[in-house]
């Protein structure tokens, strides 16, 4: 692997509140490699901000080292602080365009800070504004902008001084959906064409499941979970990554039909998409005298792998005792050849609607 | 009402001057320092740049111990430090410094006030950049502040104005001056009435020009 370009070690961040003393980040270390999309997420206040701001010294690590490109940054202050952040792209979740003045005049603010002379700033504005396809748009103002034209103005002006590290903070969370996709279109380009290594963090797991290569899953200022992306969520190891996991990936099993079931034992089931999963279940059904039916499934993709997930519903052929322990069996079975296997309810059919439910619900909230 | 007409014709114009000087005077040493006073308080408390306690304190105190002083007890206190600077204190010249005195921290804490409506979120972008913050002060922060800036210099002229008619009152000269000497002392109700008059259009006019102009930059 290629020295990473950027690398924390053991970093921590505290502050002081009025009289509390908050440790917004504790001894994070993680590194990224030049050219990939490193990714980090986590529910709000789990101290991602904080963090990634501590790459470009916004947020001044109270522990720990900032290293860029094998160099300590750490101390760095003045012009040498200036410099490195030259060098370093920011994308905001609220745009932070200056808003009393033109498009073109937020780009040239960063170029005059890239200390790029007064006749090339010009026709640079109108590279970068073509770039984000915005070159109609110089004289403009922000607010005359959608939401998601003035991401691009800012990822413009992120990019004015030809840094090799853009940061961006929740940079699509203000957006709608396919606003979201056409902005992650573009900094997957800039990421390819550009080379340039991207740090996104976010809260949205779809975002991090079309962009990231990588990704650091935080909870109350610690990275608790890494790895691609793809491993992260497919076998999560903790309960945080599976909460963030099942929000996204788990399925709802219609309301409506859940009464009409009949008595069995409802399961969730997670599973590679790449591994021939049909066969599991009739081999399952057909060795332990259970029927399988499924109910609900879906595939997720993390880049080009896919996660599946079933909801099945597994009755016994035969009746009493002998039915219950084939279906305790087939449940071993499953569970043994999948990736998650869940049980989200056991009662009878009466029973089954609210407690599904109810399960569904604590996963939601936790 | 021919005196009326006279003394405005004799006097009004001096007066109108001199009140134009001590206000125009002290509007210029007030929106200088009182920003630069700004700038101290206002980069002293901003967690971003440099933020300092001690001197956000010092430089909070004496602002606020002046402009805890009713204008006409901060005359009178300054009047012998006025005589001691220009001789005269009884002067345009006199009504002026003793203006800007007062025009200075109140001043300040309006464009303090204008700075810190800025977004932080706009002013870490800024830094982000890598700019120095001259930069960041002169062409993000300041284009974000002018609107309230153009109002908060607005209201410092109009309340110079209303102060200036005080300085008047101790013989400094303007149209405060005359309204008192004339209108007041000498029962010339019709100069007091024109001047009222006068006034009342002025500060329109000034408020108007000023709501045109903070519209103007706001975007």
């Amino acid at each position: 692997m290629a020295a990473p370009i950027i690398e924390l070690d053991d970093v921590s961040v505290t502050f002081r509140e009025g009289g509390r003393t908050v440790d917004a980040v504790r001894h994070v270390s993680l590194n990224v490699q030049p050219g990939e999309i490193f990714g980090i997420v986590g529910f709000s206040g789990a101290g991602k901000s904080t963090l990634v701001r501590t790459v470009n010294l916004l947020e001044r690590p109270t522990g720990g080292r900032v290293v860029i490109d094998g160099q300590d940054v750490t101390q760095l202050r003045g012009r040498q602080l200036r410099e490195l952040r030259k060098s370093i792209g920011f994308v905001f979740q609220g745009f932070n365009l200056i808003g009393n003045v033109t498009v073109g005049a937020n780009i040239d603010f960063a170029l005059r800070a890239g200390g790029v002379p007064k006749e090339r700033r010009r026709a640079r504005t109108r590279e970068l504004l073509d770039l984000v396809g915005l070159g109609q748009k110089a004289d403009s103002y922000p607010s005359s902008l959608s939401g998601g034209q003035q991401q691009r103005v800012s990822i413009a002006r992120a990019l004015a001084n030809e840094p090799r590290i853009l940061l961006c903070d929740e940079a699509t969370s203000a957006l709608d959906v396919e606003t979201t996709e056409e902005i992650l279109a573009l900094l997957r380009r800039i990421n390819r064409e550009l080379g340039i290594t991207i740090v996104f963090i976010t809260h949205q797991l779809e975002v991090a499941q079309r962009l990231f290569d990588r990704v650091a899953v935080m909870e109350h200022g610690e990275v608790i979970e890494q790895g691609t992306t793809f491993d992260v969520f497919a076998e999560p190891t903790h309960e945080t990554t599976k909460a963030l996991a099942e929000r996204f990936l788990g399925v709802a099993v219609p309301r409506q039909l859940l009464p009409e079931l009949p008595a069995g034992r409802l399961i969730e089931l997670r599973y590679r998409g790449d591994a021939a999963f049909e066969p599991i279940i009739s081999t399952v059904a057909q060795h332990h005298a259970v029927a399988v039916n499924v109910l609900h499934g879906t595939i997720e993709y993390f880049g080009t792998r896919p996660v599946g997930t079933l909801v099945v519903l597994v009755t016994a052929t035969q009746p009493g005792q002998d039915g219950a322990r084939a279906v305790d069996e087939a449940l071993d079975d499953l569970a043994g050849r999948v990736l998650g296997f869940r049980e989200l309810t056991s009662r009878t059919a009466d029973g089954i609607g609210l407690e599904v439910d109810e399960v569904l619900e604590q996963e939601v909230t936790a | 009402m021919n005196g009326t007409v006279e003394i405005l014709r004799e006097h009004l114009g001096q007066a109108l001057w001199d009140t134009f000087v001590m206000v125009g005077i002290a509007t210029v040493v007030g929106v200088v320092l009182g920003t630069a006073l700004a700038l101290v308080l206002y980069l002293t408390e901003t967690r971003l740049f440099t933020p300092n306690r001690v001197v956000n304190a010092v430089v909070g105190f004496v602002v606020n111990a002046i402009r805890s002083l009713p204008f006409l007890i901060l005359l009178v206190v300054l009047i012998p430090l006025i005589a001691l600077l220009i001789g005269d204190p009884y002067t345009p010249t006199g009504g002026a410094i003793a203006l800007s005195i007062a025009a200075v921290p109140f001043f300040a804490r309006i464009a303090q006030s204008a700075f810190a409506e800025v977004d932080p979120g706009l002013l870490e972008a800024a830094i982000a950049t890598g700019a120095p913050l001259r930069q960041v002060i002169a062409r993000a922060i300041f284009p974000q502040a002018l609107p309230s800036f153009i109002r908060g210099v607005v209201l410092t002229v109009i309340s110079l104005i209303g102060y200036s008619a005080m300085v008047g009152t101790i013989g400094a000269g303007g149209i405060g001056d005359l309204a008192i000497q004339y209108g007041y002392n000498r029962y010339e109700t019709g100069v007091l009435v024109a001047i009222v008059v006068l006034l009342v259009v002025l500060v329109q006019a000034i408020q108007w020009i000023g709501d045109r102009l903070a519209a103007r930059v706001t975007h």
